[in-house]
């Protein structure tokens, strides 16, 4: 009998090696896979169980905190709120149960979790006095009044204003209309998300849509002012008379380029610093074919064009094609044709002039703080080098200052303060208003602010000056705010 | 003093530290602080080890030293778990803690295991009543198929409820169809093994040494058509395979079982509705997801996500599998223990059963023999049909995983099935020289583990 049950033995061992195997198999070979299955909702639940780290301005002004959830029998234990609601979703994003998360909240999540590396060590001090671990403040560079000057400033007109410090790169304020609310999106009801996410993705004026950072446009006569670094820097000067016809007679096509509403620019020539003050079509049209396709491109470059943009969160790549034949050349040089930009890229073309030519990445948060106040992680914007030499910036500089003191951007000026600008009317579609643009940058003591504003379908086809009527108040506004009224 | 009690002794200790331990943790990880009761959970569970232990050296002082450890082990552990799982239901509406229960029956089954090592003197005894064992199996398997009486739960109609009282009787059913068949087969063993008919190809033996068998085998049928419970179905058909092959010694017994078992399956297959979805289930659980599957792939996420390490006590959500405590808290522990966990307590299981088996070849008699063979076989194949359902290695039918799920019955039953091995294991291990007579306690005498 014993023989059999040696057998048995051998049946048994066999059996449980199976038994054994099994969860081998659900614990380490199938695990990833199911642990991130969406219905195995494990993973968001020990996520919403930490108290996720609040997004503060840089004056301590909450915008993204974690609150008790106060639904009874909710499985997810807390719940983001966003106290000023839609004022400042173009840089936190939502954090929703059923879409994700997006901007600072997944760019940095790992921090507001306080599972970064660096908040490593602080983690296994709360593992052995078995603490829970709240997660990381993420501070950012918004400076609140200038938030809401520029948000008040746009009011309900599509588009988008983007403010940086120039020598840091630091974002000071980014706003767009219109608008969502993240804490539409982060309750814990999925109906109710779902909901108001058709009914944010059906809107045609694109809500969801971060306009600042993440949408392109035709720069339209703000590009004018890359044409002109690339025309300094080719050896053009600042004296040198150069044509300035009523109509440009671009070879190898019919379209010529003209000045808006077909005025004359003056006379038969005009200086650069003239032209741009009046922002003459046909000058830079004539200069773009000057230079030609490749050194327009090329400078456009120098500014960050065609590369990933190098900003902390997700933004549109800024383009111009590098090859263009004659007449699309005379029209990318007037910012039209191909050439897109995002506003946070002309934000930074101003601010890369504004500080003497030396290009900072733009970065909207700084610094992450643990929960007992100490710094656990510093960010700062990455000096990028030098993109035109200084001498080409102090003249752009000069000639930006023109345009504000007695060019298209007068609405601009501020009482006591040296403005520098450049209004931008950028056609887009026929028939259609062009959009209104302005950028410019101003200093007063030891604060500086360089400003892009775009107003779609803002500006009038009749007029170059409409850019400077409709897009350069705001642009005032938002720097009056920043240097505390400017007189 | 007996060794094999000292060792037995030690692992009880490292039994009650690690179901204290866990127990700790838990209210630890539950509330931040240790919890009220922890002294009187570990006073109980020392006390209740002690007195098993204490028991076993007066009266069964050569006894395997491993299934009791091993089942205060499991034991300790499943209670702290299903602790855990009430802290995670205590928020739901019709909260109903099932912690005191269990402990209840815990201390219940200590007093089973007790009893039995004390009446039981000798496992022969067993023996003089067969048919009385028989017919309380059957009547046993028989009554939650009784009007009144029975209960259908879940779809299985296994429950018995007589007042306040509710159990499920195939847990005792279990233990006196397997006194049974090796009484039986004991007697028979050479008549079954001889043929003297031949039917076709087959050589058969007398029918009339068949009636009996034929009569558990159709008791195994009654359990899987009328209470439509796949997991006792299969697992007394396994113990019946197994007894008659280690009887018998001849192999087409068991061919001819499992047979009996895949057209016994593929008949419940095509009548029950039930049974189809559970195969259907355990092919794809995730298409059926929102319904019949969501139990299996809760199961697996758990296991999932508990990864190699686990989660941790109290920091896993095995409450959203539902049945947690009873058939899915092997996956419970997954999800916390992790694989380290879970192949740990499959490794207690196996040692268990290898011990069982070990106790079989040692057994002085032939019915010792097919006793402890029938009880292990019956106690293996309870893990494997329910690690096996719960893993998606075999469909899943509900059953109770031996000592750690919730549930009365079972542990009683387990309790007692251990005390009979112990039994069995007393009387074939021979007695160092001086064993059984007084002998100084520091003569420095080694006996061998077996």
């Amino acid at each position: 009998m014993n023989r059999q049950i040696r057998r048995v033995a051998v049946v048994v061992l066999v059996a449980f090696m199976a038994l054994l195997a099994a969860p081998l198999y659900w614990q380490v070979l199938a695990a990833p896979r199911l642990t991130n299955d969406s219905r195995n909702t494990r993973v968001l639940i020990k996520e919403y169980s930490i108290e996720r780290g609040a997004i503060v301005l840089a004056d301590q002004t909450p915008v993204a905190t974690s609150v008790r959830s106060k639904q009874r029998g909710d499985p997810l234990e807390f719940v983001r709120h966003y106290p000023e609601g839609e004022r400042y979703g173009m840089v936190t994003g939502f954090y929703s149960l059923v879409f994700g998360r997006t901007l600072a909240e997944q760019e940095f999540n790992s921090f507001l979790l306080g599972r970064a590396p660096e908040q490593f060590g602080q983690n296994v001090t709360d593992l052995l006095t078995a603490r829970e671990t709240p997660g990381g403040t993420l501070v950012l560079t918004l400076d609140r009044a200038t938030q809401e000057a520029a948000e008040q400033a746009l009011r309900n007109r599509k588009g988008a204003v983007v403010a940086l410090d120039p020598r840091t790169g630091a974002v000071l304020a980014m706003t767009t209309y219109p608008r969502y609310d993240p804490n539409q999106l982060s309750s814990h009801n999925p109906e109710a998300i779902r909901r108001n996410w058709d009914r944010l993705v059906k809107d045609e004026d694109g809500p969801l849509l971060n306009r600042a950072a993440g949408a392109l446009y035709p720069p339209g006569s703000t590009f004018k002012v890359i044409t002109a670094a690339a025309a300094l820097e080719d050896g053009i000067s600042v004296n040198q008379p150069l044509p300035s016809p009523t109509v440009l007679d671009v070879p190898q096509t019919s379209a010529d380029i003209h000045n808006f509403g077909g005025s004359s620019c003056g006379g038969g020539t005009l200086t650069m610093p003239e032209a741009l003050e009046i922002s003459c079509n046909t000058t830079f049209a004539g200069l773009g074919l000057k230079l030609g396709d490749k050194k327009l491109a090329a400078e456009a470059e120098k500014f960050g064009f065609n590369r990933p943009s190098p900003y902390q969160l997700p933004a549109a790549t800024s383009v111009i094609p590098k090859n263009q034949d004659v007449p699309a050349t005379a029209q990318s040089a007037i910012g039209q044709r191909d050439v897109r930009v995002s506003p946070l890229q002309m934000a930074s073309v101003a601010a890369t002039i504004a500080n003497g030519g030396r290009r900072m990445a733009p970065f909207v948060a700084q610094q992450v703080v643990s929960d007992k106040g100490k710094v656990v992680k510093r960010f700062e914007g990455e000096d990028l080098g030098q993109a035109i030499p200084e001498q080409v910036a102090g003249d752009l500089r000069d000639m930006m200052l023109q345009v504000v003191e007695r060019g298209t951007g007068t609405f601009a000026q501020i009482p006591g303060l040296q403005v520098a600008g450049k209004t931008g009317t950028a056609q887009h579609a026929q028939g259609r208003p062009p959009h209104a643009w302005f950028i410019g940058f101003t200093s007063a003591g030891d604060k500086s602010i360089a400003v892009a504003v775009v107003v779609e379908n803002g500006g009038d086809a009749g007029s170059e000056a409409t850019g400077g009527h409709v897009a350069a108040p705001i642009a005032k506004a938002v720097m009056q705010a920043y240097l505390g009224g400017g007189g | 003093m007996e060794s094999r009690r000292n060792v037995e002794l030690s692992l009880l200790l490292l039994a009650l530290i690690l179901s204290v331990g866990a127990y700790v943790v838990v209210g630890l990880a539950a509330d931040n602080e240790v919890p009220a009761g922890s002294a009187g959970y570990g006073a109980t569970l020392a006390g209740l080890f002690l007195g098993a232990h204490l028991v076993l050296r007066w009266r069964a002082p050569q006894a395997d030293p491993i299934l009791l450890p091993g089942a205060a082990l499991l034991n300790g552990l499943g209670l702290v778990m299903v602790r855990r799982l009430d802290y995670a239901d205590a928020a739901k509406d019709n909260y109903r803690p099932e912690a005191p229960a269990q402990a209840l029956w815990t201390v219940l089954g200590m007093a089973v295991f007790v009893a039995v090592i004390l009446v039981v003197r000798d496992h022969r005894v067993l023996d003089r009543y067969r048919y009385s064992w028989l017919l309380l199996g059957v009547v046993l398997l028989m009554l939650p198929a009784l009007p009144v009486l029975g209960r259908e739960i879940n779809g299985a109609r296994l429950w018995v409820r007589i007042g306040p009282f509710s159990g499920q009787p195939a847990e005792a059913a279990k233990i006196a169809l397997v006194v049974f068949l090796a009484a039986y087969l004991a007697e028979r063993k050479e008549l079954l093994a001889t043929a003297t008919y031949r039917a076709g190809p087959f050589l058969l033996p007398e029918i009339k040494y068949f009636m009996p068998l034929l009569l558990a085998w159709a008791a195994s049928l009654f359990v899987l058509f009328f209470e439509k419970d796949l997991g006792s179905s299969l697992l007394f058909f396994g113990v019946f395979v197994t007894l008659v092959y280690v009887a018998t010694g001849r192999f087409s017994y068991v061919a001819a079982g499992l047979a009996l078992f895949l057209s016994g399956a593929v008949l419940a297959y095509n009548l029950f509705g039930h049974v189809q979805v559970r195969v259907a289930t355990w092919l794809d659980p995730w298409k059926y997801y929102a319904s019949r599957g969501f139990q299996l792939a809760q199961g697996l996420f758990a296991l999932a996500t508990g990864g190699i390490l686990g989660q941790g006590w109290n920091q896993g959500r095995p409450d959203f599998i539902p049945f947690a405590s009873t058939d899915f808290i092997f996956a419970a522990f997954g999800e916390e223990l992790g694989l380290l966990g879970v192949t740990a307590m499959l490794l207690v299981y196996l040692l268990m059963v290898f011990r069982g088996l070990r106790i079989a070849l040692a057994a002085p008699d032939d019915f010792g023999k097919l006793l402890a063979v029938g009880l292990v076989t019956s106690f293996a194949l309870q893990v494997f049909v329910i690690v096996g359902g719960v893993t998606r290695l075999i469909p899943l039918t509900g059953i109770t995983l031996p000592f750690v799920s919730f549930g009365g019955s079972s542990l009683l039953a387990n309790y007692a099935l251990i005390a009979l091995l112990c039994r069995i294991s007393d009387e074939g291990t021979p007695a160092p020289a001086a064993a059984r007579a007084p002998v100084p306690a520091d003569t420095g005498e080694v006996t061998v583990i077996r």
